[in-house]
């Protein structure tokens, strides 16, 4: 679905600016986030939308977190043992290859996503799957996974419910946890009507769009998917260094269904996933459900270590992914982020994501924590990413909601700093950095800016009412006035506050 | 160099001079409440899943589960390969044992399973298989749509700590709270998706 903008895409030449990226432009076709925002901002079924979501699940979350007295507690030794865990990153990543291993799975290193979709689409091909099931897996998204099968003529299915209303949709995801946010119960019976038929068991004619009615569709539509396909692919929350085990936690059942009816398993695990030990689970399934559904606890949960003789997926594969990842890691700053466990809470509390929604942000990974884990993983290089820490009012909420504790304000302010430095490196002169230089010029010497501030001051006659400023500057005036430059400066005042009566009054 | 080279190199050199702190674990992992209380919450909670939960005696379990089947119209169910066939004596409907394994096709025809469970969580309603005792495959309590689901009370622990600490990670796992349910279609909590839509939890006390 496009939507028609004034603005084009700087690498896609004159091609409108589209809103809902079609898959096989995975993002890379995003025009950058104020160009986004703007379509995002007229689109009113979407901000709807938005808004009731977002506004519907800060309820519940603060219930389901209110009811635990020892919230911060929990939150606290969350972000202690993420922390922990990444400053001995390589211990835990040689020790969960080696307990995966002894327990029968074969572990795969990915430095890049390239590598990642060659290893995935390798194994499918070995078995000659024609068809793959998928979980919803955000590192799968975040390498392109589904393209990459699809180039080898391999369907990926994804089957979690929101994800296949995306699929079918021709869309992409808009928010991690409920990645069709985007749409209302009509239009996803629309989409069902048209394209379930076109792709497997057609949706019943009499459809209605009561969410009941919705899901019952998806159920008979997937479940000949869920009894033919032999090869399933997933991502993990959690991969525990200790024992070798993975874990996924969702809500529909399509999760066990993935991992446990196929024959093959293949699970792309970033990194940052890991945690040393079993036992630090007992912290992360309490601080995950409540931060994401804002359930007590989600409905299923599925742990695997291995091969369980006679159990399941009989061959287990898991590949570890960086891109990008110890980048991230590198940045002393930044690396807080690597502690994100998808929760989403912090887009449903950010005042930018409530209005514009997960698209414009142009990434896997959207809202706050997409604003700082992008540039992060990929560098300020690319304009795109770059623009993302400015994506935010800075008001904090996202850090308040984080059951892990990362400060993304400050990750946000230092990822704009190293944007602007990026460009001062890299970029021939723009406007705003000569008239950066001309400040800096001005205010580095007393006297020079006591010589500016008298000639402002002498325009005072000529404009006392400035609604509009050309060039660059016009974006400020188009929605504010310039105020009124003052009589005389506080500098000029100040130096003959001596002789004035009020002054000397304050002073008493 | 490979590329688990390349990464364990790469994240060697990214955390040079990072410090690893104490981890802070002032965490509650226990509830002040005794096996009554723990029963009670444990009901409470599963209810707010919309699963049937029952407390009964184990004299009442047979004819409970006879009774259950029955109320739902149950045309076959399937057991695991060393459920107790005590549990079973009311049981009217076919009964398939999973012994030999019973393809996935052929469960998608049954309409009933009856399993046991190895810990339950009190706090959260949740409900831990383990593939062990009376448990059976992952696969049987996951296609038929009503699982008849016993909690033995003494399994049942206060908090998601206690349960952890009572788990053997090497075995498959399945965590259940409450019947297969999604939030997708504009944040409407809908019970039954993929997984079971009926759940039935016997305590037995």
């Amino acid at each position: 679905m496009s939507r028609p903008a004034r603005h084009d895409r700087r690498r896609r030449g004159t091609e409108p600016v589209r809103l809902h990226p079609k898959p096989d432009q995975a993002f890379l076709g995003m025009p950058a986030f104020p160009d986004a925002a703007r379509v995002a901002l007229g689109d009113q079924q979407l901000r709807a939308n938005l808004r009731h979501a977002t506004h519907t699940i800060r309820a519940k979350r603060l219930n389901a977190v209110g009811e635990m007295p020892d919230w911060q507690d929990l939150r606290m030794a969350a972000a202690g043992i993420k922390d922990e865990t990444l400053a001995h990153l390589d211990d835990y990543l040689v020790q969960f290859e080696q307990a995966a291993t002894a327990a029968g799975a074969t572990v795969h290193w990915a430095v890049d996503a390239e590598e990642a979709c060659r290893i995935g689409v390798e194994i499918a091909q070995r078995h000659r799957a024609r068809d793959v099931i998928k979980v919803k897996s955000m590192a799968t998204q975040e390498i392109g996974l589904n393209e990459a099968l699809e180039a080898h003529g391999i369907h990926a299915w994804e089957t979690d419910l929101a994800e296949l209303i995306v699929q079918l949709g021709g869309d992409t995801p808009s928010h991690f946890l409920v990645p069709a946010i985007h749409r209302n119960r009509d239009e996803i019976r629309d989409i069902f009507t048209e394209r379930m038929g076109q792709v497997g068991r057609a949706a019943p004619d009499d459809l209605t769009s009561e969410p009941r009615r919705l899901a019952e569709a998806a159920r008979l539509h997937l479940r000949e998917k869920f009894l033919s396909t032999t090869v399933a692919f997933s991502g993990a929350n959690f991969a525990i260094a200790e024992t070798g085990t993975l874990v996924v936690v969702e809500s529909e059942g399509n999760g066990r269904m993935c991992l446990t009816l196929p024959d093959v398993l293949v699970s792309v695990v970033g990194i940052e996933k890991l945690l040393p030990s079993f036992a630090d689970l007992e912290v992360f399934l309490q601080v995950l459900p409540r931060s994401s559904t804002a359930e007590r606890m989600n409905p299923y949960t599925t742990m695997w270590t291995g091969v369980s003789p006679g159990d399941g997926p009989q061959e287990v594969h898991v590949i570890l992914i960086d891109n990008g990842r110890t980048r991230a890691l590198a940045d002393e700053v930044g690396r807080q982020a690597l502690r994100c466990i998808r929760c989403s809470a912090c887009l449903n509390v950010c005042p930018v994501y409530e209005r514009v929604g997960g698209h414009a942000y142009g990434s896997v990974y959207p809202g706050p924590i997409g604003a700082i884990l992008n540039p992060l993983l990929h560098g300020v290089t690319d304009e795109h990413d770059a623009q993302l820490p400015f994506a935010s009012s800075l008001c904090g909420a996202c850090y308040e909601a984080c059951p892990v504790a990362i400060d993304i304000p400050s990750v946000l302010i230092d990822q704009r700093a190293a944007a602007v430095r990026e460009k001062a490196h890299h970029r021939v002169p723009t406007a705003e950095s000569v008239a950066m230089k001309a400040a800096a010029w001005t205010f580095g010497d007393a006297k020079r800016l006591a010589r500016a501030q008298k000639t402002a001051s002498l325009g005072r006659g000529v404009a006392r009412h400035v609604g509009w400023l050309p060039g660059m500057l016009g974006g400020w005036t188009s929605s504010r006035d310039l105020p009124e430059v003052p009589r005389q400066s506080f500098r000029a005042w100040w130096s003959q506050r001596e002789d004035t009566a009020t002054v000397k009054a304050l002073e008493e | 160099m490979s590329s688990r080279e390349r990464i364990l190199s790469s994240v060697r050199t990214a955390i040079t001079g990072a410090t690893a702190p104490v981890v802070p674990r002032g965490y509650a992992d226990r509830l002040e409440l005794d096996a009554a209380g723990q029963i009670a919450l444990l009901v409470e909670r599963i209810r707010d899943y919309k699963a049937d939960v029952r407390v009964i005696s184990q004299a009442d379990l047979a004819r409970t589960i006879g009774n259950v089947l029955g109320e739902r119209s149950a045309s076959s169910v399937v057991v695991p390969a060393d459920l107790d066939p005590q549990w079973l004596t009311t049981v009217t409907c076919e009964v398939l044992r999973d012994d030999p394994p019973l393809d996935a096709r052929r469960l998608d025809q049954v309409s009933a399973v009856v399993t046991s469970s190895a810990v339950s969580v009190a706090l959260t309603g949740t409900i831990v298989l383990d593939a062990g005792t009376a448990q059976g495959r992952r696969v049987i309590s996951l296609i038929p749509d009503l699982h008849i689901c016993v909690v033995p009370a003494q399994t049942i622990v206060g908090t998601v700590p206690e349960a952890v600490r009572r788990l053997d990670p090497v075995r498959p796992l399945t965590w259940i709270s409450g019947p297969s349910a999604t939030s997708d279609i504009e944040l409407n909590r809908v019970e039954g998706v993929h997984g079971p839509r009926n759940l039935v939890v016997l305590i037995v006390n």
